[in-house]
């Protein structure tokens, strides 16, 4: 925190509670700024700790996530005004993945609702949306309080990661399905914490893959990492910083925030941002529910049809198309769209992109060409490689949602 | 015309005020069902005569009509539905503590070259001036302001049209118009006029109603809108009966029209159904039905208590509750038992519209302490003694003073509570500095302060023209945006009240206009 001594121009960025942890697990000291937070870029390699997130177990620090505690009378029914999707099918001990919007139907923010119970939730967000929140509040009962630095969050990722949290004792964990959340206890054990743990779990995540969230008070944040890197040593669990998780997300087709759109509260140019419908989550728009934010303004924009909408991309060859222009034909006379995020994707062994494309080439099978540039040995080539719109999650395990998960 | 078989009006319309009456006369007379809900026993809204001590009436709230154009007036009917004047073309008395007095009549500038030969000039010039931005700005009142960004050709045609308008004044004038329309008044005054009194007269003229003083920017408009609301014309009236017999001529006339009325018919909410408004549901549980629902209540009132925010989008209930709606205006009535001595003015002079504003600092330093929620020490005041042209209003002998008082802060720091005593004692200290023997004559005295006109007349903030009238809240941009073409965001909800262009003031232009942009989008 900053103290008095301190100039105003040197305020650090925040350390999480497993900061300590975390500089200790780091070979290449990579850090970088999240949301006012020091988090870890890479720990040792990036496709290391992406095999650990697919192949094993991985502790991801989610701390820096922006989390409020809403509660009141119309905790509901502000939820409601606010998100896209109806929450009324989301009861205590349920989570939903949804998006909010401005008046004129444009994307906001996404995060994740925590019904912790009868109105009382958890939401967590990128980024900080108080004034947001507070505005949409006026005339609800409700209190929205930035629970962020009360809360350590730690996201254990990977087809081991049930397997690890029963075998460090969190007894009936593995009957979590997925979105459920629930109250479980770490037992006391010999190592340095001896008391019991007490913290939320949920089963919910952003690689795709099996895992879960652990959501507990700062004191207990080393404790818990000391017991799942000693418990988890024989199921190769490893901590993973963002590079290799945004392998992951891209795999899952989960959306990140000023990479696949920029929230309608910071675009200045006219025409960037974006709503839920060109961001394919038209699916977490529920016309039916009664009014919500930018409710005409989406009904609208269904009315006329879709002008631009994201979609996946399978790119031939292997080198990612980060950051591509994409093209109608070879010739690269008429842009139709551009690459948001890229990845080679080492699990499905395809060259896959998330892009915003406009309207005509948007249908799944429609091909356009991504324009790559490769840089062999400082010199710079120029590639036209064919890409095909394709479904999205590029990746999605059975074991995603298999309760109880496979015991390894 | 009654309701429909169904049971369903064409139009409901909340609020009997005279924006709310206006409204239901033109949408009656396009043979639609009209149903008037007036919560108060009368209707009228703000514009009521009340009985404040038992045998003496006055007006209510506003006390002079001078701003609803004689046209409309005259496509209302409202002579013919039983409108008397009591008074017309009053002059207005600027009172000097010394005693000389500025009388200030429509066509008679005769006292005003007593005081200064240039003024007499200057104002003239000023006169003319203001009477030819009036030929370009008062069509601009009267319709339903344009809305941008729609790529709607009839928007752009609304637009050009004001700005031709203006080009039209010719160079010089529309010159004058652009450098004095963000100005302060002083700024104005200083440049044209040496004698403080007219100064004073015509900076209250420019802040009456207002959370501003002579100083603050944008003061000219709202001189400039107040000459052109009333269309030009000179001077102020006094209706037989106060304003309450305005509404009820205007009541008449909407019956005529054949709109229904009910009062004591308070409107809870409104009802919405498949996201369109459909009806209101009274206090007594009643659930009335209507295509088109209509709302003279203020913006605040309308859209975050009848409707709630739940079927709005969260920015524009931001929008709307950041409206600046705090009342300064105060006013002031007192039952007096003989007529009292003003220094240097015959009882026939008293038959005007009196100003205690000697000078724009005078004003500004009243305004000084409304900034810090405190009541001003020396308070700006306009009066009227109504019984002098229509005696009817108080016993036999006896007479009303009627007295607006600025600066009255909506929250008074101190609380409103402890203070009215103190500040009704201040108001009759300041009259009592022009008329000695006013406090032998006062048999009783009601204050009705901001707190007290938001509770007896459902206007939030208590504020006379609903929501301030600054350039940031006028013309495309009022109430919000998003709701300034009458039409608020749920279909079928429309607003016609004073918080709607052009605002407030007893002028009905808003619920012509909001009438009319009813039958053109709820054909």
């Amino acid at each position: 925190m900053l103290t008095a001594s301190e100039p105003h121009y040197h305020q650090p960025l925040l350390k999480t509670p497993f900061h300590e942890r975390a500089r200790a697990a780091s070979q290449l000291d990579s850090f970088v700024a999240w949301s006012g937070y020091s988090t870890v870029d890479v720990f040792t390699s990036v496709e290391q700790e992406y095999f650990a997130i697919r192949n094993a177990s991985s502790l991801y620090d989610l701390t820096p996530m922006v989390k409020y505690r809403i509660a009141g009378a119309d905790a509901l029914r502000f939820l409601n005004r606010l998100v896209t999707r109806d929450l009324s099918k989301t009861g205590p001990g349920r989570v939903a993945y949804a998006v909010w919007c401005n008046d004129e139907g444009r994307l906001i923010d996404d995060g994740t609702v925590f019904c912790i119970a009868h109105n009382e939730y958890r939401v967590c967000t990128a980024e900080r949306q108080l004034d947001w929140l507070s505005a949409s509040a006026i005339g609800f009962d409700v209190e929205i309080a930035e629970v962020t630095e009360e809360v350590a969050a730690l996201a254990v990722q990977g087809p081991t990661s049930c397997a690890l949290l029963r075998a460090l004792g969190l007894a009936g964990v593995e009957r979590l399905k997925p979105f459920e959340l629930g109250q479980f206890a770490l037992p006391g054990a010999a190592r340095p914490a001896p008391a019991r743990i007490e913290m939320m779990v949920s089963r919910t995540g952003f690689t795709g893959d099996l895992g879960y969230e652990l959501w507990m008070r700062p004191a207990d944040a080393e404790g818990v990492w000391d017991a799942l890197m000693e418990e988890g040593r024989s199921r190769a669990i490893r901590p993973v910083g963002s590079r290799a998780l945004n392998i992951a997300r891209i795999e899952a087709g989960f959306l990140l925030p000023n990479l696949d759109f920029v929230s309608a509260a910071h675009t200045l140019r006219v025409g960037t941002e974006r709503s839920p419908l060109e961001l394919g989550l038209a699916w977490l728009v529920d016309f039916n529910k009664g009014h919500f934010t930018g409710r005409r303004a989406l009904l609208e924009e269904q009315r006329r049809g879709p002008t631009r909408q994201l979609v996946g991309l399978d790119i031939e060859g292997n080198k990612p198309a980060h950051n591509a222009l994409l093209y109608a034909d070879r010739s690269g006379r008429k842009p139709v769209g551009s690459v948001t995020s890229a990845t080679w994707s080492p699990t499905c062994k395809r060259n896959l992109a998330l892009a915003m494309l406009d309207a005509p080439y948007i249908a799944l099978g429609s091909t356009v060409w991504a324009e790559i540039y490769l840089n062999r040995e400082l010199v710079w080539e120029r590639r036209m490689a064919r890409a095909r719109v394709v479904e999205r999650p590029f990746y999605a395990p059975q074991r995603r949602r298999a309760t109880p998960p496979a015991d390894f | 015309m009654a309701a429909g078989g169904n049971g369903q009006y064409d139009c409901i319309v909340v609020g009997g005020g005279h924006n709310g009456l206006v409204c239901a006369t033109y949408l009656a007379r396009s043979g639609r069902s009209v149903l008037v809900l007036e919560a108060a026993e009368r209707l009228g809204g703000a514009a009521v005569t009340r009985e404040f001590a038992p045998g003496f009436r006055v007006s209510a709230c506003a006390h002079l009509l001078h701003l609803m154009p004689a046209p409309l007036m005259r496509e209302l009917g409202l002579a013919g539905h039983g409108l008397k004047l009591a008074a017309q073309a009053l002059p207005t008395v600027a009172l000097s503590a010394d005693g000389a007095h500025l009388r200030l009549a429509p066509g008679d500038l005769s006292d005003l070259a007593q005081h200064s030969p240039a003024d007499a000039t200057a104002y003239a010039q000023w006169q003319a001036l203001a009477q030819r931005l009036t030929a370009a700005l008062h069509p601009v009142l009267a319709e339903p302001p344009p809305r941008l960004g729609t790529g709607s050709w009839r928007q752009r045609a609304a637009l050009l049209r004001l700005g031709w308008q203006i080009r039209r004044l010719g160079r010089r004038d529309m010159r004058e118009l652009l450098r004095i329309g963000g100005m302060c008044v002083q700024d104005l005054l200083d440049e044209r006029f040496e004698s403080g009194l007219l100064k004073g007269a015509l900076a209250l003229d420019a802040v009456l109603g207002s959370n501003l003083g002579p100083r603050s920017p944008g003061t000219v408009l709202s001189l400039l809108y107040r000459i052109a609301a009333a269309g030009g014309a000179e001077g102020l009236a006094q209706p037989q009966g106060g304003l309450g017999a305005l509404s009820e001529a205007l009541a008449r006339a909407a019956g005529a029209a054949g709109a229904q009325m009910r009062t004591r018919a308070a409107v809870e909410r409104i009802v919405v159904r498949q996201d369109r408004a459909s009806g209101v549901v009274l206090a007594s549980g009643e659930e009335l039905a209507a295509r088109v629902v209509i709302s003279s209540a203020d913006p605040k009132t309308t859209l975050l208590g009848l409707l709630g925010s739940e079927y709005l989008d969260a920015g524009f209930v931001r929008r709307v509750a950041q409206l600046r709606t705090r009342g300064l205006a105060a006013k002031l009535h007192l039952a007096l038992e003989a007529l009292p001595q003003f220094r240097g003015l015959t009882p026939a002079a008293l038959r005007g519209r009196l100003l205690v504003a000697p000078s724009p600092d005078y004003i500004e330093r009243a305004f000084n302490h409304a900034k810090y929620g405190e009541f001003s020490a020396a308070p700006m005041l306009e009066i009227t003694v109504p019984t002098l042209a229509d005696p009817a209003l108080a016993p036999p002998g006896k007479q009303v003073l009627s007295v607006i008082v600025q600066y009255a802060p909506y929250a008074l720091a101190a609380g409103w509570q402890g203070q009215r005593q103190r500040f009704t004692d201040l108001v009759i200290d300041t009259l009592a500095g022009f008329a000695p023997d006013l406090r032998r004559c006062v048999a009783s005295a009601e204050l009705l302060t901001p707190p007290d006109i938001e509770r007896e007349f459902r206007i939030s903030g208590g504020h006379w023209h609903h929501a301030e009238l600054a350039l940031d809240q006028f013309f495309m941009v009022r109430p919000v945006p998003g709701a300034a073409q009458y039409q608020a965001p749920v279909p079928g909800l429309f607003l016609c009240g004073a918080g709607c262009h052009p605002g407030g003031g007893v002028m009905g232009l808003a619920g012509r206009n909001a009438a009319r942009q009813v039958m053109r989008e709820a054909a």
